[in-house]
């Protein structure tokens, strides 16, 4: 009778663990809440606020797939990863999205089996050193004590970099950005080095942010990006178009402030077809025909999410540099919407 | 001297002398100063160097302490209140109170909850801790889980109950079977309470609201309280496992046994950080994707496998130091195998066991801490990770973890001088 | 077995499976052991199904690959071209290595600090007290980070030692102590040095020699050799006469500061020290409280019999305390040495690379290869733990009273 049952209860598992990985689409829409994975703190890019809500450029993708799936850009459940935890999250069915300033690579793609569905921010690794060490390139680095925020492909790149440069250096691994802080600034490493945009944000938390240079060399080309599971290809192309239309808002012009009044429609057949008042986008998608207005509306277009979160005005400061828009002689370029 | 000294001598002294006072060297204070700091030269410099030692301490700490400022807001203002003088700034531990206690990411409206969850822990634990305790606290102990429970992780009242209702279903289902065979009776309380649970838990999705308290997911525990809470929920989960593990052990089937001897070495034998990787990057693949468990149940089934095998090895001993003549009289009272061990063997072994017990109990308190490195912000993570990394409290070391020791230090040392009353207690042989 | 119990064989039912107990337990056994396989099955097929939807496959070959990444402390060649594999490698020997240091230092501290818990010194033993509670109590993670906070907050940084007035200067010439670790002279050995540690060593055994020639013949003749000042001069004549005579070949090499660190001389990491010093200081207070139970264990009367022999304190200790201490002092003495070289894995918190640093955590991040080096990670230990518990049963074997 138990065994039975145990067999059973197995067996309707198993069914379930084999049919589940086809459909994530279905399943969020069926759980009414996007499991999104995170950074555990980067200001910036997702950090929780003072009220414990999550806010960042990140988080800001994460909620523009919920708005577009689900019609409500709060319906999201953050899970806060590590380097570490970050891919078993996402393999193991945990997360439905990662959006952890990720670096997109020949080997995660195609040997970790993940599917990168566009470039949300265009970084590269570079150095911060304390003013007073007066060092203005990273050529002048022979013999430092650097300290590397471990998880990410860092290390990898430092390791390239001083080698090719024949330059010794001593390494000191960090887990996480804010253990590696005080240890920077009390002066048991003379550098600093992760993503140029973490480095911003770090410098940004400092007392005195003025005391510290990011040196002008960037080693490394790290596009960072959201990523989904490979093999299920609707979910992928629902994160991916949202990502782009995200994009293409800005370029077309359109923002949160005009959606409500672009979205009854223009003399842009494109816009047109963006918002839904023209074509069937939003079915082929499966999802209903004003999935990209919500997307829009949740924290704005890619420009709005900048420069809300890390633009120039705020403490990170970063400019837009490859990240404009292509017509700006940046590096974002939306595939058309038809 | 002469045998007829009474002529001999002018004067003879008949009456006893007064006691004379012992000399300064020999009485009181310098006497036991003697014989307690100065006996002999090594002794001597020990001493010197041991009070040196304790004035470096006392006049360096004391200005430290006696100058602490409590009231400030960042680190720099403390200084400057300070104004280059030596003090403690224990105004991260004011201002950061809550999230030392509870994280960074429990509502704050509800810190009475895990308040009020621990109060009752203590009311729970005197019936179990403190043999003179009225024994109709018990039912209140039994009831705590599930109170526990709901005020921490808030949600309805149903949930809870309707477990509550099952577990009582299943208790009295084994008592009903119980006369037939205590294995039957395990069977059927099993089975009652799995049904009544399962029917039973319709009910709380048809009533979402019933006497319903702000729901916090698990990963937005912290601070000290994730520290107790694992603490707790592992070291009483792990005691029922661990006893069933030291009988399968000891037991004469052989399946059985090298299945438990197995486990037990496997889990000694690897650090518990190597099992918390498990439960934060490998775990998940054993599951259905769908299963969803999250982080600190995953931590919660690591640290209780941990903990029951090392408990299991304690009760082991504990079976092992008792005569054999138990046992025997046991089998020869006609008792099974169940009867025998409930009624004869593990009263007595588990009393035994008791220091062992609590030992692992504090091991196992103290290793909760390695759930930072996991990245889950217990004390230790909270300190290491939003409060030493933020711009205020940037370089406050001493202040923030002399006050994670002094937490670790009452609670460990309170709950080790305990065993050794209890042990004094249960000391029921004539010695 | 009397004939009444026996039942005639011919009538064996199914019930009996359950209510005659000597085929119960085959009962037991069979459904335990069903539902074990039934649990890996169920377990094995989630792992299966779900590495099959991530498009991924349990394989090893990463330990071959290039690891990509430095290491600071390395104990055997490695660069960052070196395989996974070695990376591992690196990371087995500063385990070892910590866990080598770390017992010898908890011993020593152990043993004392037992030793002094019963002294009859009031003060000493009171201060004994406070240090095994404080250290016992308190977890040992949060010792390894106090230790490493202080370290880097409290000493001074290589920027101290520059300029023309600094802040800091170097002990002897020869010492630095940074935030970073220490710097100590290292030595050199020439190409005659080899003679010169010949000679030592050479001097070393012939201490042996004298020690065990002047035991013989105390016990042969009852004649009292004088070993002690023969052992120094043995000790430290011929290795330095050596050592004059073929021109100084071995010379130190003192660190300097050049450029952003000192280079040069023998450095050990503030992550070393402070793992070591934690580890130390924490396993200590548990040895000590063996220790002491050790000593308390052996009966007051053997050292009152060997006070009446007319035995010196000292040598009641030597010769007739710790002996029969040690049989209760090293089982657990061994298992905390087992303790301490599982709590060494907490190097992963000061980024110390053991092994856990190198493959359960940078060689896991880098090839995602969670299920595989976690797998690895846990069968090192396992390894470890079960070669000190073989040794601990032989040492339990050689120890036992030999009763007849």
């Amino acid at each position: 009778m138990k065994k039975l049952a145990t067999l059973g209860v197995m067996t309707a598992a198993g069914l379930s663990a084999g049919a589940v990985s086809a459909a994530t689409l279905d399943d969020v829409m069926a759980r009414g809440q996007l499991n999104c994975g995170v950074t555990t703190g980067l200001v910036g890019f997702a950090a929780p606020n003072a009220n414990g809500e999550w806010d960042g450029f990140d988080v800001g993708v994460c909620r523009a797939v919920a708005a577009a799936v689900l019609g409500d850009p709060t319906a999201v459940e953050f899970v806060p990863t590590t380097g570490k935890t970050r891919f078993t999250a996402l393999a193991s069915g945990e997360i439905d999205l990662l959006a952890r300033n990720t670096t997109w690579t020949f080997s995660r793609d195609v040997d970790l089996g993940f599917e990168f569905v566009g470039i949300n921010y265009y970084d590269g690794q570079g150095f911060m050193v304390p003013k007073e060490l007066g060092v203005s390139s990273a050529k002048e680095l022979d013999g430092a004590t650097v300290c590397i925020q471990t998880g990410t492909t860092t290390e990898l790149n430092l390791a390239d970099y001083f080698r090719k440069n024949n330059l010794d250096y001593e390494p000191v691994p960090i887990e996480t950005n804010s253990e590696a802080q005080p240890l920077y600034l009390e002066g048991a490493c003379d550098v600093y080095t992760t993503d140029s945009s973490g480095l911003a944000a770090t410098r940004a938390a400092f007392e005195n942010p003025g005391d510290h240079v990011i040196l002008p060399e960037i080693i490394s080309k790290e596009p960072l990006g959201p990523l989904v599971r490979h093999g299920d290809n609707e979910w992928g192309d629902v994160a991916r178009w949202t990502l782009n239309a995200l994009i293409a808002a800005e370029e077309l012009g359109v923002t949160s402030a005009n959606i409500d009044e672009l979205a009854s429609g223009t003399n842009s057949p494109e816009i047109n077809r963006l918002l839904g008042t023209e074509g069937t986008l939003g079915d082929m998608l499966g999802l209903d025909a004003d999935w990209a207005v919500r997307a829009i509306k949740a924290g704005g277009n890619y420009g709005e999410l900048f420069e809300k979160n890390i633009g120039e005005n705020t403490p990170i400061g970063l400019a837009r540099g490859l990240n404009a828009q292509w017509t700006d002689g940046g590096l974002l370029y939306a595939p058309p919407f038809r | 001297m002469s045998d007829t000294h009474a002529q001999s001598v002018a004067y003879v002294r008949d009456t006893m002398l007064p006691e004379q006072a012992p000399p300064v060297t020999e009485a009181g204070v310098i006497k036991w100063m003697r014989e307690n700091l100065f006996k002999g030269w090594f002794n001597s410099i020990l001493t010197i160097v041991s009070l040196y030692f304790i004035y470096q301490i006392v006049t360096g700490a004391f200005p430290w302490f006696a100058n602490g400022i409590w009231s400030t807001s960042s680190l720099a203002e403390c200084r400057e209140v300070l104004d280059g003088a030596t003090g403690a700034c224990f105004s991260v531990l004011t201002e950061r109170w809550n999230q030392l206690l509870f994280g960074f990411k429990y509502p704050s409206e509800g810190y009475w909850r895990p308040t009020l969850a621990f109060v009752f822990l203590i009311v729970a634990l005197a019936p179990a801790l403190y043999p003179a305790a009225p024994r109709k606290m018990l039912f209140f102990t039994g009831l705590y889980p599930f109170i526990a429970f709901w005020l921490i992780w808030g949600g309805t009242i149903l949930i809870p109950l309707m477990v509550l209702i099952g577990v009582i279903a299943g208790y009295f289902a084994f008592k009903r079977f119980e006369r037939q065979s205590f294995a039957m009776g395990m069977l059927a309380g099993l089975l009652a309470a799995v049904v009544v649970i399962w029917a039973g838990g319709l009910i709380p999705s048809l009533l979402p609201g019933f006497l319903a308290l702000e729901a916090v997911p698990s990963r937005d525990l912290g601070g000290f309280m994730l520290n107790m809470i694992l603490g707790t929920v592992c070291v009483s989960l792990s005691l029922p496992i661990g006893i069933l593990l030291a009988l399968g052990r000891q037991s004469s089937m052989p399946i059985i046994k090298w299945i438990c001897v197995i486990f037990i070495e496997f889990i000694r034998g690897v650090p518990l950080i190597t099992l918390l990787f498990v439960a934060n990057v490998v775990l998940a693949y054993f599951f259905p994707p769908d299963a969803n468990i999250d982080l600190v149940l995953r931590v919660i089934i690591m640290i209780t496998m941990f903990a029951s095998a090392y408990i299991a090895e304690v009760i082991r001993g504990g079976l092992a130091a008792l005569p054999r003549g138990q046992y025997e009289a046991a089998d020869s009272l006609g008792l099974d195998y169940a009867q025998s061990m409930r009624l004869i063997i593990l009263p007595q072994a588990l009393k035994i066991s008791i220091p062992g017990i609590v030992n692992v109990a504090v091991g196992l308190f103290k290793d909760t801490t390695l759930v930072s490195v996991i990245s889950m912000f217990d004390l230790v993570g909270m300190i290491r990770g939003p409060i030493l990394a933020s711009t205020e409290w940037n370089g406050v070391y001493w202040e923030l973890w002399g006050f994670a020791v002094f937490v670790f230090f009452i609670v460990c040392f309170s709950i080790s001088k305990y065993s050794q009353w209890l042990e004094r207690q249960l000391a029921t042989d004539h010695r | 077995m009397s004939s009444i119990s026996d039942p005639p064989s011919g009538s064996f039912q199914l019930s009996m499976l359950i209510n005659d107990t000597r085929y119960r337990s085959y009962t037991f056994q069979f459904v335990a052991l069903l539902l074990l396989i039934m649990a890996f099955a169920y377990l094995g097929y989630n792992l299966i199904s779900n590495l099959q939807a991530a498009g991924l496959n349990i394989s090893y070959q990463f330990l071959g690959e290039p690891a990509g990444y430095d290491i600071n402390q390395t104990l055997i060649p490695y660069t960052s071209q070196s395989t996974h594999w070695q990376a591992s490698l690196v990371g087995v020997l500063n385990t070892l290595l910590v866990a080598l240091l770390g017992c010898l230092m908890a011993t020593i501290i152990g043993v004392v600090v037992g030793v002094l818990r019963l002294s009859n010194n009031w003060l000493v033993r009171q201060l004994m007290s406070v240090y095994v509670e404080i250290f016992r109590n308190v977890p040992v993670l949060i010792w390894i980070l106090i230790i490493m906070a202080i370290f880097v907050a409290v000493l001074p940084q290589p920027r101290d030692f520059r300029g023309d007035d600094p802040e800091a200067t170097m002990v002897l010439g020869a010492f630095a102590f940074t935030g970073r670790g220490f710097y100590s002279p290292a030595p050199i050995f020439g190409p005659l040095s080899g003679i010169v540690i010949a000679v030592f060593l050479a001097s070393i055994a012939g201490i042996f020699a004298l020690r065990s020639y002047a035991k013989k013949a105390l016990f042969d003749r009852g004649q009292v050799i004088k070993t002690f000042w023969p052992s120094v001069a043995i000790f430290f004549l011929p290795t330095i006469i050596v050592y004059f005579v073929l021109g100084r070949p071995i010379t130190l090499e003192y660190p300097a500061l050049t450029g952003f660190n000192f280079q040069g001389g023998i450095f050990m990491r503030n992550s070393l020290i402070s793992l070591w010093f934690a580890l130390s200081i924490y396993t200590a207070a548990f040895i000590a409280e063996n220790v002491r139970a050790g000593i308390l264990a052996v009966s007051k009367g053997q050292t009152e019999a060997a006070a009446s022999l007319g035995l010196r304190p000292g040598r009641i200790m030597n010769l007739v305390v710790l002996p029969q201490a040690l049989r209760v002092i090293v089982p657990p003495l061994i298992s905390q040495y087992l303790n301490l070289t599982k709590n060494s894995s907490l190097a992963i918190a000061v980024g110390y690379m053991d092994l856990t640093g190198t493959l359960g955590g940078i060689t896991l991040n880098q090839t995602g290869r969670a299920i595989e080096a976690i797998f690895l990670l846990m069968l090192f230990y396992l390894a470890i733990s079960l070669a000190i518990s073989a040794i601990m049963n032989v040492y339990n074997n050689s120890v036992r009273l030999k009763e007849r």
